[in-house]
Order: structure tokens, then sequence, then C-alpha cells
């Protein structure tokens, strides 16, 4: 086994999702066959092999540091789940 | 013959003419949606009065003089494109309200060049499969055989063009989801070079690997979408300050001194044989046209997969974290605090494939995991990377099919993740390196499912593709073949 149950239960929990036990049983043998097929990759010596994060070599995209117009807060605040104009608001974080 | 059926060229030709309004082409295709749309199944959302009032504004424009290239055009775009006139749902529960405060660069392009946009397209979830079946709302059909897939994830980009529900469309591409709907619903389809086309409202799916592009019914509307959606944009610092050129000019006939490569490994097991034989007539026709055929290697093919299903999951685990329940989408009011708010709205809002995507992401990223399986992956990318350099050393372009096997029937694939993937390894690898990927119909199956060449090329040399795939188009006989619908 590549991936156990308590492991994809610790990834879900890293990644915010909660599983059900049907959910866990389900991806921790669908993860298994993905990760049991990408260890293919271990056939290959790849010491000393720059990675590629991007394939364009673009440094630094700089421009003026310009005040320019932005998002309006009504706007911005628009699609918030719940909001009171000024702000977002969440459950109570510190009691 | 309707309206509707035109190409987008010859649309523009009678507008121009003054032989038709775009009131009346848009009206066509209106009708032809209320027509057809129950059994295709690609409209999110149609925006019947915005279009046919933008329609009125072309035609006021026209006369004016003030056409744009695309004046009076009726188009429709992926839902996963950012738009201040109607949601973006990106096919997710997740999104299901959400209007975009801005519209996505190439929505604003689209309009200054005088076009109408009728609505928005079905696609997998986040743009995340290869059949369309992970859309939360709808699943689209292929047109050309009832019960079968359109692809994916652009899948109602290419159906609504099949379908003559839209003159040419936009989709997006990160592993081959404009390619291979476009091979599979007999349409022509268009994966610019990474950076050829902003990325600015295109909602992220694998940064890295993202790109939108043009689905259309022949190669000339394909070069006129290009046109006009490339270029720089300072709002997306990975989209490059290069000359766009008139890609139309790429469309000349004969194809003397242009080499095209034949890469074994695309023609391996699995290779379905009447895709085989399609492909391989495609080849002799570009032959006929002046092309010189060189067998060319890339020798990390078989290992793009697994590269692929871990870069794309580890870019989409950090893009999709954003998605908490508080900004926007959705939020389970269920919940006591933070934590739980996040875990459920999250859990309820995802299906099952984003959510799967972003556990193998998250895995892949995690620590003692990150350099065995990320940092490996992008090490390996460098070898695919240099693998087309070297290709593209010994030849201008190569071909080969799309996708393994034309359309299959809906809930065919959708138990086996793995297989599934799998089916996409004709197509990541132009994801991975960067480089520009088209379809372009060849043929059909002996069932009578269109089946897809694909070309691709070096960075920026979308200009020699749309040349063969013009010289290709001349000679396969497949244009103005349409699905036979309602």
């Amino acid at each position: 086994m590549k991936i156990t149950r308590d492991e994809v239960r610790h990834v879900a929990n890293l990644a915010r999702l909660d599983l059900s036990e049907a959910e866990v049983d389900r991806m921790t043998g669908q993860l298994d066959a993905i990760l049991t097929y990408v260890a293919k990759l271990d056939e290959l010596d790849t010491a000393g092999v720059a990675v590629t994060t991007h394939t364009q070599q673009v440094v630094n995209a700089f421009r003026e540091d310009e005040v320019r117009p932005s998002l309006p807060r009504e706007q911005a605040l628009a699609n918030g789940p719940e909001q009171n104009g000024e702000s977002f608001v969440v459950p109570r974080v510190i009691g | 013959m309707e309206y509707y059926s035109l190409t987008l060229q010859e649309a523009l030709r009678r507008l121009e003419a003054g032989e038709v309004s775009s009131v009346a082409l848009t009206e066509s295709v209106l009708a032809r949606i209320d027509s057809v749309e129950p059994a295709v199944q690609a409209y999110l959302a149609l925006d019947r009065e915005g279009a046919l009032r933008q329609a009125e504004q072309a035609d006021i424009a026209r006369k004016k003089g003030q056409a744009g290239p695309l004046c009076g055009i009726p188009l429709a775009i992926k839902d996963v494109l950012c738009t201040t006139s109607m949601p973006t749902t990106c096919g997710s529960r997740m999104l299901e309200h959400f209007v975009a405060p801005y519209d996505a660069t190439v929505v604003t392009r689209l309009a200054q060049a005088g076009s109408v946009l009728l609505g928005k397209l079905a696609m997998d979830e986040f743009a995340m499969g290869s059949t369309s079946e992970n859309c939360a709302f709808k699943v689209p059909r292929n047109p050309w055989k009832p019960g079968y897939v359109a692809g994916g994830s652009s899948g109602g980009s290419a159906a609504a063009v099949a379908a003559d529900e839209c003159f040419a469309s936009l989709g997006s591409d990160t592993g081959g989801s404009i390619r291979q709907p476009a091979s599979l619903c007999g349409t022509v389809g268009m994966k610019p070079t990474y950076g050829r086309v902003s990325r600015y409202g295109l909602v992220a799916f694998a940064s890295s690997l993202d790109q939108i592009g043009p689905l259309t019914k022949d190669v000339r509307d394909c070069a006129l979408m290009m046109n006009v959606i490339c270029g720089h944009d300072p709002l997306d610092s990975t989209s490059l300050d290069r000359t766009v050129p008139d890609y139309t000019e790429a469309l000349q006939d004969g194809l003397k001194g242009i080499r095209i490569g034949i890469p074994r490994e695309y023609f391996g097991q699995g290779l379905d044989p009447e895709v085989d034989a399609a492909v391989r007539q495609g080849m002799a026709m570009l032959k006929d046209a002046g092309a010189e055929l060189v067998e060319v290697t890339l020798p990390h093919t078989d290992y793009c997969v697994a590269v692929y299903y871990l870069i794309a999951p580890a870019e989409a685990s950090s893009n999709l974290a954003r998605f908490d329940g508080v900004r926007y989408g959705f939020r389970d009011r269920s919940a006591d605090s933070l934590i739980e708010m996040y875990n459920k709205s999250r859990s309820r809002g995802f299906g099952d494939e984003v959510k799967r995507r972003i556990l193998i992401g998250t895995y892949a990223l995690s620590s003692g995991y990150y350099d065995a399986f990320y940092k490996k992956a992008s090490q390996v990318r460098t070898l695919i990377k240099e693998d087309f350099a070297r290709a593209f050393a010994a030849c201008d372009l190569m071909v080969s099919p799309v996708a393994p096997t034309p359309a299959w029937k809906i809930g065919d694939k959708a138990d086996d993740p793995l297989a599934l993937y799998l089916s996409d390894i004709l197509t990541l690898s132009a994801n991975l390196a960067g480089i520009p990927g088209m379809s372009v119909p060849c043929g059909f199956s002996g069932a009578g499912l269109p089946i897809g060449m694909q070309l691709q090329a070096a960075h920026f040399n979308e200009a020699v593709l749309l040349r063969a795939a013009y010289n290709l188009e001349q000679r396969a006989g497949v244009v103005g073949k349409k699905p036979v619908l309602a």
C-alpha cells in the first residue's frame, strides 16, 4: 500500500476537507492506485536535473508603483456569503 | 442555408457586405439553441436579452464604420472565464451564485472586437476531467451520437460549436481540455503557447499549465479568433510581450519545405485502430501537400501522465485553497467555528474529482513527500521539455492522434479515475512543455464519430500549426459535415 486510511485522513485535514468513512475508503483505494502508478518516475535517475516550474523564462514583471483605480469595497464584498457592508463576517475565532 | 450553420468568416463576409445584420444572425443562433439545446446540454447560462442588445449595438457600429474584427458575431465561452454580465460557476456548486466583479481579459478583447456574447458553456468542475461528466449542473452531449461524451473539460465549448449553437467558442486547456473535446466533437481547437493569451480572469486550475484558446468550425475561423485573443496583458505577468502576427496570413496552400515529425511513442499500445488509420491518412495528405515526413522521438512520453498528475493536482490544491466560504462561494451555515466552517463549506461545495485532486496535490506537497513527488515530477518535466527541444531541431511541427479513441458512452469510464487519466497521454505533454497544440478533424470512425489529428510546434509557432491544419482541412473532406440533430 502506498497510502493508508490514516494518511488520507491526515491529508484531508491539511486540505480542510471532511471525508465520511465511505469517502475515506474510496479515496484510499483510488489514491493508492494513482500513487502506485506515479511511482514509475523512480525508474529515472534525476540527480542534477534542474526543476521546471514555468516553461517561459519570465524573470520579473515590474511596473511603476502608481496609484490606480481598484475594486470598490461594495463590489469586493458583493459575493461574500456573509458581510456587513464593511467586512466579511466569519464565525467567532477567539472565544 | 440557415445563418447559424455558417462559418464565422462567412458570417463576417455577409455582415460586411450588408447581406445580413448581427441581430438576424443572433436570432438565428438563439432559435438554433432553442431547438437543439435539449439534446446537446451545452449552455450553463444564456443571456438572450444581452446578446440581442449587443447585436443591435454591433449593427449600429458597423453602419458608423466602427466595426471591430468580430463585429456582430455571436460567440460563447467556457464557464471558467469571469464575466460581470453572467454568473461564473466553473461547473461547481462552490461557485453556483458567483458573479465576478470584473471581466476576464479575453472577454474584454472579444467585446472590443465587437462580438456578441451569447452565454457560458458547460465544463468539468474547475476544468478537472476528460468528459465534462464532472459538471455539477449538466453533462454536455456529443452532437454526433446520443449518449456519448463531448469530451472535456471544455465539453460544452466543443459541443456548442459542433451543434451550430455559436459561431465559435473559447475553452481552456490544462492537459488537453481544448484539443480532446475538439477531437471528439469534430471541431478545430487550439491551445496556444503558454503566455500567448492572458489568463487574467481565468479561474485558475494549474497556473503553470493553464491556457485559453478557441474552438471553431474551421481553421480560418481559428486564425480569426487567435488574432483577437492573443497578446500581452499587463494584468497577467506571465503573458509575454511578443508581436502577434496576422494568423490568417499563415493559411497558404502547400507545405513545401515543411518538415513534419512523427513521434513514434504517440502510436503505441492502446491506440484505437480506426484512430490510427485516420491519422495516418491525414499524414499522407500532408505529404501530398508537399511536406516532408520524418520520424522523431520523445523518449520520456511514458512518464508524462505521472508527471502531470502530480504537478497539476499540486498546483490545484494550492489554487483551490482560496475557496474557504469567506469572500465568495458556498458557505455551510451550520458550522460553529471557523475551521469547521472551512471544512464543511469545502466538503459540500466541491465534487469528488476536485476533492481527489486536492488530496493528491496536498499529499505530493506535504512534508516528507515533497522531494519524492513534486520535486521529482518537476525534474522529469525538464526532461520532457528537452525531448521537445531536440525533436523540434529536426522538424517544424509534429503530428499524432489527439485522443487514443473516439468518444465513448457517458458513464463508461466514470468509476476509474486512473484509466481516464491515462487517456490524456497524448495531450498532456504540450502543457508540461508550454508549447502550442492543435486538434483538426481528419476523419470519422465506422460508428460516425469524429477523429482529430493533433499538431504540435515549438513555442510561438502557432502559424505553422495553422498552415499545416489548413492544408489538412483542404484535403480531408470533412469540412461542412454536420451532425444530424433535432
